[in-house]
C-alpha cells in the first residue's frame, strides 16, 4: 500500500470513527454487507497512525472502533466450526451500527434540504434587530463611552461666555422625553447633533443628554453609529 | 357566513407570530363550527395556491402559517438579516438522531454517532430544537432527550409523523 492511499480530507478528520469507516468502505467501493474486513482493518490503522504522525489528538473513540475492527478481523480468521453454522458473521456487530448511522446521515441531509424557516422560508412577524441595513451604511451599536465622548464634544462647542442664567421655568427630565418624543414621532431618526441646538445654555443640553440616556435605558430609542462617518443617530423604535 | 368567516381567519392568520391550530381558531370564533374552519383553512391554502403569489399556507407544529415561498428568499433576505439557520453537519445528525429515535437518551444517540455529543446537546437545547422530557430510571438517571415544537416550525413540519420513515429515507439514500 503506498502512502497516498491515505491523502485525505482533514474536514473529515475529526468526524468520528463511523465516518471514517464509511469513508473508507466508499474509498474501496466495497459492499458495506459484504466488508473486506482485513483490507478495511488495515487501512483504519494507518489512517491512526497518520493521524498520530501529524499530531493530532485522538479521541477515545477511535481507538474502540479499532479494537472492535481488529476483533472482527481475529474472529474472521477463526475457522469455522461446522456444529456451529448457525454463528452469526462477526461483522454484524458493525454493520448494524453503520447501516443505522448512515440512515441518520441521511435524514440528516433530509432535514437540511427541508423549506427551513428564516433560511429559505420567512414569517411575516419579522423581528426589528432583524432589518439589515446595506453595507454601505454599516452601522454599530454605540457604547456609552461614545455616548458621553460626543457629549462633551457638544459641550465644548458652546461658547464659554453665555454666562450663569436663572431660569424660572425649568423643565424636567420627563418633560423634555416627552418632546424627544414628539420630535421622533415627526421623523424616525435624528443625528445626535441635530438634538442639540447651539444656542441652547449648559443646563438644557445636559437636560436632553439626560432624557437620551432615560430613553436608552428603557429602550425607547436605539443608537446607533456609522462605521464611517462617526456620526451617531437615534432610532425611535 | 362562510366568507366573513374565511376573512376573520385570513387576518388572524396574517397577524399571529406563531403557527394558529384550528382548535386555537375556535375558540376565538366560537360561532364557528371546527369543520367550518377547517374548509375555510383548506380554501384559504388552495387560494394562495391557485394565486401564486408570494406567500403560502403551510400546516406546521400542528397549526398553520402564512408564510413566504421559498422562490422569492434571495429578495426577504436583503431586507432583512435573518438570524441564520447554521448548524453543523453534527449537530444536524443529532438532531435527525433525536427526530427519530425520541425519546432517547444521551449514551444512546453516541453509541449510533460513536462520538461524544455533550456539547451539540447543549447547543440544541441552548436553540431550543430540543428539549429535556426527564429522566431515565437507570443507573445515573440519564437525561431523555426529545425535540421542540420550534423543531417542527424551524423545519416546516406538520408534526414527527411528517418526517420521512426510515424505508422512504433509505429510498432517498440510495438514490444519491
Amino acid at each position: 500500500m503506498s502512502e497516498n492511499n491515505y491523502k485525505v480530507n482533514l474536514d473529515n478528520i475529526f468526524e468520528g470513527p463511523m465516518d471514517l469507516l464509511i469513508y473508507l468502505i466508499k474509498k474501496n467501493e466495497v459492499d458495506i454487507y459484504d466488508i473486506p474486513i482485513a483490507l478495511i482493518t488495515n487501512q483504519y490503522l494507518s489512517y491512526l497512525e497518520l493521524m498520530k504522525s501529524m499530531n493530532i489528538d485522538l479521541a477515545g473513540d477511535f481507538i474502540v472502533m479499532a479494537a472492535t475492527l481488529t476483533q472482527i478481523k481475529s474472529k474472521m480468521l477463526l475457522p469455522a466450526h461446522e456444529d456451529n453454522v448457525s454463528e452469526e458473521d462477526p461483522r454484524t456487530e458493525i454493520i448494524e451500527p453503520l447501516m443505522q448511522y448512515l440512515q441518520m446521515k441521511s435524514a440528516a441531509e433530509h432535514l437540511a434540504a427541508r423549506d427551513i424557516l428564516g433560511e429559505n422560508t420567512f414569517v411575516r412577524s419579522a423581528d426589528k434587530e432583524d432589518y439589515s441595513i446595506s453595507d454601505d451604511e454599516e452601522i454599530i451599536n454605540v457604547g456609552l463611552f461614545e455616548l458621553i465622548d460626543a457629549f462633551q464634544k457638544i459641550l465644548k462647542n458652546i461658547s464659554a461666555d453665555v454666562g450663569m442664567q436663572f431660569t424660572v421655568n425649568r423643565i424636567s427630565v420627563k418633560d423634555r422625553i416627552t418632546e424627544l418624543v414628539e420630535i421622533f414621532e415627526k421623523q424616525e431618526s435624528i443625528t445626535f447633533n441635530e438634538l442639540f441646538s447651539s444656542n441652547a445654555g449648559k443646563g438644557d443640553i445636559i437636560l436632553t443628554f439626560l432624557a437620551i440616556l432615560e430613553m436608552v435605558k428603557v429602550r425607547l430609542v436605539r443608537i446607533v453609529q456609522h462605521v464611517q462617518t462617526g456620526i451617531i443617530r437615534l432610532f425611535y423604535d | 357566513m362562510i366568507e366573513d368567516t374565511k376573512n376573520i381567519i385570513e387576518s388572524l392568520l396574517f397577524v399571529s407570530d406563531t403557527p394558529l391550530t384550528v382548535d386555537h381558531l375556535k375558540k376565538l370564533l366560537p360561532f364557528a363550527e371546527t369543520k367550518e374552519i377547517r374548509e375555510v383553512l383548506l380554501a384559504l391554502s388552495e387560494e394562495y395556491e391557485t394565486r401564486k403569489g408570494g406567500f403560502f399556507l403551510r400546516e406546521v407544529a400542528g397549526g398553520y402559517q402564512i408564510r413566504t415561498r421559498p422562490e422569492y428568499t434571495k429578495w426577504i433576505k436583503r431586507l432583512i438579516r435573518p438570524n441564520p439557520f447554521r448548524v453543523s453537519k453534527a449537530a444536524l445528525e443529532t438532531l435527525a438522531i433525536i427526530a427519530y429515535k425520541q425519546p432517547i437518551i444521551r449514551s444512546d444517540i453516541e453509541q449510533i454517532r460513536g462520538v461524544d455529543c455533550g456539547g451539540i446537546l447543549r447547543m440544541l437545547l441552548e436553540r431550543k430544537l430540543i428539549r429535556v422530557l426527564g429522566r431515565k430510571e437507570i443507573p445515573g438517571r440519564p437525561l431523555i432527550y426529545a425535540t421542540t415544537k420550534q423543531f417542527l416550525e424551524i423545519f416546516d413540519l406538520k408534526d414527527l409523523k411528517d418526517l420521512p420513515t426510515p424505508e422512504e429515507i433509505e429510498a432517498l439514500g440510495n438514490s444519491t
